[in-house]
């Protein structure tokens, strides 16, 4: 019995064993997905999630403990978003023939989910600084950190805000877009990707390439416009 | 595949060293994924090596959520209080995104197609 807490105290302190716990987590809710007939119910992002801080909460480990062995996994997400140029590249000829639609729709549905997110607050009277962290919560979250910050909100509750903003679009996304009888690929790539960026970009490439690509363009397209526009738009109102 | 991949690092490195220097409001990433763009505009097609590295990387991007998703534990006292109006906030303004972004995208798509 020694032995094995000597044991836990060695794997809890190196960086494998957190490194292992996010991979597994994974897999299993990925399994649970896929046997699950891919109900959105069942995302993997948000299982794996849900497996993760049970874990983290059964052996009292805290955030950055975890971290130290989850930062490899994390660290890909910097080349994967580099590499989402390459899905893009292949549907340029799509973007190209219809850039100023992609424009306005893109510019449209940014300004729709900023507003609809602070009016809701608003309306159940929370605090300003409180809206100043969900206004950016659909851009991807190094960038929606960086304006919640600019605007007086706290970033690293934003950052909690976007993810769960595209776990929600990854799951109900695809399930709207049919409802309301949008079947282009472009446009429910686009839609995704304003909604719900890399989150929503990842489900996006596992169902169509051009989704994928439209989704990854509206990402970053977001990222730059929402930036450049909010504070502005914020400073007219707060 | 390792030199391709140390392309995509490459972009990645210089991407974060421009907005760095520029204080442009973009991540570094975003950047990166503009120049990589560039370089396939200029190559012309996208090698194979390439294609597969990256698809490879893209196929398990949503594994790639899951640490920075934990970070849920650091803030469950502040969530829990405002949960109601953070849901609600976070789920009716996400779908308002969809469907102006889609509705709006078929429209113009229809228009253009019309002219």
């Amino acid at each position: 019995m020694n032995n094995l807490s000597e044991t836990w105290v060695y794997l809890s302190a190196s960086p494998l064993f957190h490194l292992t716990l996010t991979l597994a987590a994974f897999q299993a809710a990925s399994f649970v997905f896929e046997k699950g007939g891919r109900n959105p119910l069942l995302n993997p992002v948000l299982g794996a999630v849900a497996i993760v801080v049970a874990v983290l909460a059964l052996t009292r480990t805290d955030y950055f403990t975890y971290f130290e062995g989850a930062q490899f996994v994390h660290f890909l997400l910097g080349p994967a978003t580099v590499a989402l140029a390459i899905p893009l590249y292949r549907q340029w000829h799509h973007v190209r023939s219809s850039w100023l639609a992609i424009g306005a729709s893109l510019l449209t549905g940014s300004l729709a989910a900023v507003a609809s997110a602070v009016a809701v607050l608003w309306l159940a009277g929370s605090s300003e600084a409180l809206m100043a962290t969900i206004a950016p919560k659909s851009v991807t979250a190094p960038v929606a950190m960086g304006i919640a910050e600019e605007l007086g909100g706290l970033p690293s509750l934003t950052a909690v805000l976007v993810i769960v903003s595209g776990i929600f679009g990854a799951m109900f996304g695809p399930l709207l877009l049919s409802l309301i009888g949008v079947k282009d690929w472009r446009a429910r790539g686009l839609a995704i990707g304003t909604a719900s960026h890399g989150i929503g970009t990842a489900r996006a490439l596992q169902v169509n390439e051009t989704a994928g690509a439209f989704s990854g363009l509206a990402m970053g397209l977001n990222a730059l416009a929402t930036a450049l526009l909010l504070p502005i738009l914020w400073g007219l109102f707060f | 595949m390792v030199g391709y991949l140390t392309l995509i690092l490459c972009c990645q490195l210089f991407g974060e060293v421009i907005v760095g220097a520029l204080g442009l409001p973009v991540p570094g990433p975003v950047l990166g994924m503009a120049l990589l763009f560039i370089f396939l505009l200029v190559r012309g097609h996208v090698p194979e090596a390439l294609g597969s590295t990256a698809d490879g990387l893209l196929r398990n991007m949503s594994l790639l959520f899951v640490p920075a998703g934990t970070g849920v534990i650091m803030h469950l006292t502040l969530l829990s209080e405002a949960l109601v109006p953070l849901s609600l906030a976070v789920a009716i303004s996400t779908s308002a995104a969809i469907i102006v972004t889609a509705l709006m995208m078929r429209f113009l798509s229809k228009a253009a197609a019309d002219e």
